[in-house]
C-alpha cells in the first residue's frame, strides 16, 4: 500500500520492529513506521490501538522494549523528553505540559529562556519572544504576563502550540491538540500547520476527528491492537474503508445471552438536560429496571463526567435526575448510596478510587456498607464476618487470607472486591466506569455473567466501556457520546462495531442516512 | 491599567502581608511610649534571624515540600560559628564564609537525599534536622564560646557603628542612624535570591511546584532545580545562624529554639502568600510574613497593663493571637475550594 511519492523521498523518522510491553500487556507489537519531511502524517486507531505509546516512544517518554529508531538516517535513542527535544522532536500532548502558576511567557520559554550578559533570564526579551510566538498563532489577545491558570482551556491550548513552535521543531507531534479549541482557533492552527509543512517539517497528527484528518493530512497510518495495519496517501481509501481497517478484531463468544424483551422496562434512572459546563451538554437518558445500557464513544467525550455527575461528585450540575420516578438531588457519594437512591459507582481506576490498598480484603469489602453493619456505635463484627463470607462466595474471590492487604490480590480479584463492596450496599442502580480494563479474560467473563444476573434481578446498569466488544456483547442499548452529548442511540441488531465506530467519530453509520 | 491589575492580582498574598504588617506595626508605634530608630534597631535584631529561616522554608515550599531542618541548621551554624568566628580580622571573614558553606552543604545533602533517595522532603528533613541538632550538641555541649566583640557589636548595630568600629567611615549623621539589618537583608535578596529567581534553575523550581509532571514533560531539569532549591534553603538557614551568632556572641545548641524557629518559619511562609502547594510566591512575601509575626509579639510588650485591653494583652495570650492571624491568612489562601467543581480534585 506504499505510495509512489513516499518511496522516492527518504524517511525522516523511521522506526523498525518497535515493540513495547507493559508487564504482560503488549502495547505495541513489531511496528514499522516511517514519516517524511514536508508532510502531515495522520495516525489513526481506536482507543488502545497503540497511538499514544508510539508517540511516547518517539518523544522519549518511554523506551521501547525492542526495536530501533532513526532520525534523518542516524540512529536515535532518547532517555528523556529533554533528549528528544534536543534532537528537534517536540510534542504537543493532549494533557497539556504547562505550569499553571507561571506566566504565559515563562511557560513558553520554560527550558530555553533568553538570557542577558549575566546569564540571567531577560524578562523583557522573554516577553517579546512570547508576544511574537503568540502573534504567530494568531493570539495577540493573550497577555504574556498573565498567569496561565487564569486563561480558559482553549487559550491554554494555543499557548501550548506557541510553546512548541518556540522550540524550533523538526518533528512536531500533535496529540489531539485541537480537542479544546474554538473553531476560529482551529482554522488558525490549520494554516500554521500547512505553513510548517511548506517549511519542510515532519508533522505527526493524532486526532479522533475524521474531517480534520481529511482537511490536514497527506498521509495516514492506521493502528490496531498495537500493530501497524497500513500506511497510505490521502484519498486512497474512503472513510468506510478506514473505519473497517480500524476495527477487525476477532472476538469469541464470551457474553451471556441477552434476554428477549417484549415491553419497555420500568425506568429506574431518568436523567434529563444534564449540563456541566463545558463537558456535558443537555444530556438526557433513561435506564430501565433489568436493563444494561452501554455508554460508548471515544475517550474523553464526557463519559466519565456523566457517571461522576450522577454519583454526586461534581459541583454545579444542572438538570433533573429521577430515581424510580421521584426527583432526587444527589450532593455526594454518601447521598448516592443511601437506600432511597441505592446508586453505586464502580470507578475506572480501582487502585486510586476503588480500593484502600494497604487495608485488608475484609475491610475493603465492607467499607461502603458500614452504616448498615453498625449496632449502636460499634461495628457488628459477627454480622460483618457473615456478609464478607457471603460476598466472597458469591463473587468467587480467590483469596487465601481475608486479613491480607487487598493490594496482594490479582487485578481481577481486586476488581471483584470493588464490585462486592458495592453489592453489599444493596445498590439497585449500578454505574460502571470501564471496569474490565487490565483484567484477565476469565474474570471479565465472570463480570459479564454477574452484570446479566444482577439485571435479571431488576438492577439498572449503566456501563461505560472503551471495549466495543463489551458494548456489543453485554448491552441491551448503547448510547454514543460525542462532545458531551448523546449523538446516537443503538438498540438490538443496530449495535454493530461499524455503527459504534462511525457514530463515535460522529459520521453517519450504516442505515442512518436519514 | 492592565499592568496594574496584573501586578495586583498576581501579588495578592504579598500585598496582604504588607498591609497586615503596616497595620500591626502602626499599632505598635502608636502604643510605644518612646518609639525611635533605636527601637527599630532592636526590632530588627529580633526579626532578622526569623526572616532568614522563613526564606529558607520558602525554598522548600516553592518546590512543593516542607523543610523541617531549617531551624536545626540555623542552630548548627550558630554553634559552628561560635568556634570559627572567634578570631579577628581575616579569619573572621573566613569563619563566616565557612558557616555559609556548611549550611549550603547541609542543604545540598537534604536535596540529594530527597531527589536520589526519592524520599518526601518532610521525612528526609525530619531525620537530617535531628542529625544537625545532634552535631550542634557535639560542637557545643553547653552554651558558650565568644566571638570577636567588635564584630558582634558592629554588625548588629546601625550604619554609623558599623563604619566607626572598623574605621571605614565616620559619623554619617542621620543617615548613619539607620539600622544595618535591612541592608544585610537587601544584599542577600539582591545578590542571591534575585539571580536565582531569574535563572533557568530557579524557574524550574517554580515549575516543579506548579506541575511536576508537566515540568518533566517540558524537559525541565527537575533534579537540578530541586537540589538547588534545598541548597539555597541551607544557605538562608546559615545566614540566620551567622546573624544569631553575632547577636548572641556565643553558641548554644538550643533544640527547643530550633524547633520553634522551624514551626514559625512555616507560618511566615504562609502569611507571606506562598502557596503550600508550591509554584507561586517567593521570599519577599515571607519577609513580610516574618515581620507580621514579630509585630504581634512587639505589640504585647507595649499594651499598658491597666488599660481596657490589658487583660487581652497578657503575654500568655500571645500564641493565641499568632494562631488567629495564621488561620486568617491560611483561610484566604484556601478560598479556591469554593471554586472547585469536581470534588475529586479536592483530594489531589
Amino acid at each position: 500500500m506504499e505510495d509512489g511519492a513516499m518511496a522516492a523521498e527518504p524517511a525522516y523518522l523511521e522506526m523498525r520492529g518497535i515493540s513495547k510491553n507493559y508487564g504482560g500487556v503488549h502495547a505495541l507489537t513489531d511496528v514499522d513506521f516511517a514519516a517524511r519531511r514536508g508532510s502531515i502524517h495522520a495516525v489513526l486507531g481506536e482507543n488502545g490501538a497503540g497511538k499514544s505509546t508510539l508517540i511516547k516512544i518517539v518523544s522519549g517518554v518511554v523506551a521501547p522494549t525492542r526495536g530501533t529508531m532513526s532520525l534523518d538516517g542516524a540512529p536515535a535513542t532518547f532517555g528523556s523528553p529533554l533528549e528528544a527535544n534536543a534532537a528537534g522532536i517536540v510534542c504537543i500532548f493532549q494533557e497539556l505540559s504547562l505550569m499553571p502558576d507561571l506566566s504565559v511567557a515563562d511557560n513558553i520559554s520554560i527550558t530555553d529562556p533568553p538570557r542577558n550578559r549575566l546569564g540571567l533570564i531577560d524578562t523583557r526579551a522573554q516577553r517579546r519572544r512570547a508576544e511574537e510566538l503568540l502573534a504567530r498563532v494568531g493570539c495577540e489577545d493573550i497577555d504574556p504576563r498573565e498567569r496561565l491558570k487564569n486563561l480558559p482551556l482553549s487559550r491554554r491550548q494555543m499557548v501550548e502550540i506557541a510553546k512548541a513552535l518556540g522550540r524550533n521543531p523538526k518533528l512536531l507531534i500533535l496529540d489531539e491538540a485541537t480537542s479544546a479549541l474554538t473553531s476560529a482557533d482551529v482554522k488558525k492552527v490549520y494554516s500554521i500547520l500547512h505553513a510548517l509543512r511548506e517549511e519542510g517539517l515532519c508533522l505527526l497528527y493524532i486526532s479522533h476527528r475524521m474531517h480534520e484528518i481529511e482537511e490536514l493530512a497527506d498521509t495516514a497510518s492506521v493502528f490496531r491492537n498495537g500493530r501497524h495495519i497500513a500506511t497510505f496517501a490521502k484519498g486512497a481509501h474512503s472513510d468506510d474503508e478506514i473505519v473497517q481497517m480500524m476495527i477487525g478484531r476477532d472476538w469469541s463468544n464470551v457474553f451471556p445471552k441477552k434476554p428477549e424483551r417484549t415491553a419497555a422496562p420500568e425506568p429506574a434512572l431518568e436523567v434529563s438536560n444534564l449540563n456541566w459546563a463545558p463537558t456535558l451538554k443537555r444530556l438526557s437518558l433513561s435506564v430501565g429496571k433489568g436493563e444494561i445500557v452501554g455508554i460508548g464513544g471515544l475517550d474523553g467525550q464526557g463519559q466519565r463526567e456523566l457517571l461522576l455527575a450522577l454519583f454526586g461528585v461534581l459541583r454545579g450540575v444542572s438538570g433533573s435526575i429521577k430515581v424510580n420516578g421521584a426527583p432526587v438531588a444527589i450532593g455526594s457519594p454518601a447521598a448516592a448510596k443511601r437506600p432511597e437512591n441505592a446508586i453505586a459507582l464502580i470507578p475506572e481506576d480501582r487502585k486510586t478510587e476503588g480500593l484502600l490498598l494497604p487495608m485488608s480484603v475484609a475491610e475493603n469489602i465492607t467499607i461502603a456498607a458500614l452504616p448498615w453493619l453498625t449496632k449502636g456505635l460499634v461495628i457488628d463484627r459477627s454480622a460483618e464476618a457473615e456478609k464478607i463470607r457471603e460476598m466472597v462466595a458469591r463473587m468467587q474471590i480467590k483469596v487465601g487470607d481475608l486479613d491480607a492487604p487487598v493490594a496482594t490480590l490479582s487485578g481481577g480479584n481486586q476488581q471483584k472486591v470493588v464490585i462486592a463492596k458495592w453489592l453489599l450496599t444493596g445498590a439497585r442502580i449500578i454505574l460502571l466506569n470501564d471496569p474490565t480494563r487490565g483484567i484477565d479474560v476469565g474474570t471479565k467473563q465472570e463480570i459479564y455473567q454477574l452484570l446479566r444476573s444482577l439485571a435479571a434481578e431488576g438492577a439498572a446498569i449503566l456501563f461505560y466501556t472503551t471495549d466495543y466488544d463489551e458494548l456489543i456483547g453485554c448491552c441491551d442499548r448503547v448510547l454514543i457520546l460525542y462532545d458531551g452529548a448523546i449523538v446516537r442511540e443503538l438498540a438490538g441488531t443496530e449495535i454493530t462495531e461499524t455503527n459504534i465506530v462511525a457514530s463515535s467519530l460522529n459520521l453517519p453509520g450504516e442505515g442512518a442516512a436519514a | 491599567m492592565k499592568t496594574l491589575r496584573l501586578i495586583l492580582t498576581q501579588n495578592l498574598g504579598l500585598i496582604l502581608a504588607v498591609v497586615l504588617f503596616v497595620a500591626l506595626y502602626s499599632i505598635y508605634v502608636a502604643l510605644h511610649p518612646n518609639w525611635g530608630l533605636n527601637v527599630v534597631l532592636q526590632n530588627g535584631n529580633e526579626t532578622l534571624a526569623l526572616i532568614f529561616v522563613g526564606m529558607a522554608q520558602t525554598m522548600a515550599v516553592l518546590v512543593g515540600g516542607l523543610d523541617l531542618s531549617v531551624g536545626p541548621l540555623m542552630t548548627l551554624t550558630n554553634c559552628f560559628g561560635s568556634h570559627v568566628m572567634a578570631g579577628t580580622g581575616g579569619s573572621v571573614v573566613a569563619g563566616v564564609v565557612a558557616c555559609l558553606a556548611l549550611g549550603s552543604a547541609c542543604g545540598c545533602l537534604n536535596g540529594c537525599i530527597i531527589v536520589y533517595g526519592r524520599i518526601q522532603p518532610i521525612i528526609a528533613t525530619l531525620a537530617t534536622g535531628a542529625i544537625y541538632i545532634g552535631l550542634a550538641l557535639l560542637l557545643r555541649p553547653t552554651p558558650g564560646g565568644a566571638i570577636d566583640g567588635d564584630l558582634a557589636w558592629a554588625f548588629t548595630n546601625d550604619i554609623n557603628e558599623l563604619g566607626m568600629t572598623y574605621g571605614w567611615w565616620g559619623d554619617l549623621g542621620l543617615f548613619g542612624k539607620i539600622p544595618a539589618q535591612p541592608i544585610f537583608l537587601a544584599l542577600v535578596v539582591v545578590l542571591v535570591w534575585a539571580p536565582f529567581k531569574r535563572s533557568a534553575t530557579g524557574r524550574g523550581a517554580y515549575a516543579i511546584g506548579s506541575n511536576a509532571h508537566a515540568a518533566y514533560m517540558s524537559g525541565v531539569r527537575i533534579d537540578r532545580s530541586k537540589i538547588a532549591a534545598f541548597t539555597l534553603a541551607g544557605f538562608f538557614a546559615a545566614c540566620a545562624g551567622v546573624y544569631l551568632t553575632m547577636q548572641m556572641g556565643s553558641g548554644n545548641a538550643d533544640a527547643p529554639q530550633a524547633a520553634e524557629y522551624t514551626l514559625r518559619s512555616i507560618a511566615t511562609v504562609v502569611i507571606g502568600g506562598t502557596s503550600l502547594y508550591g509554584g507561586s510566591g517567593g521570599v519577599i512575601g515571607t519577609i513580610f510574613g516574618a515581620l507580621v509575626l514579630r509585630s504581634i509579639s512587639f505589640i504585647f510588650r507595649v499594651v499598658p497593663g491597666d488599660s481596657t485591653f490589658g487583660f487581652v494583652a497578657s503575654p500568655l495570650l500571645q500564641p493565641f493571637f499568632e494562631g488567629l492571624i495564621l488561620l486568617f491568612a491560611v483561610s484566604l489562601g484556601a478560598a479556591r475550594v469554593f471554586r472547585v467543581r469536581n470534588r475529586l480534585s479536592l483530594f489531589t
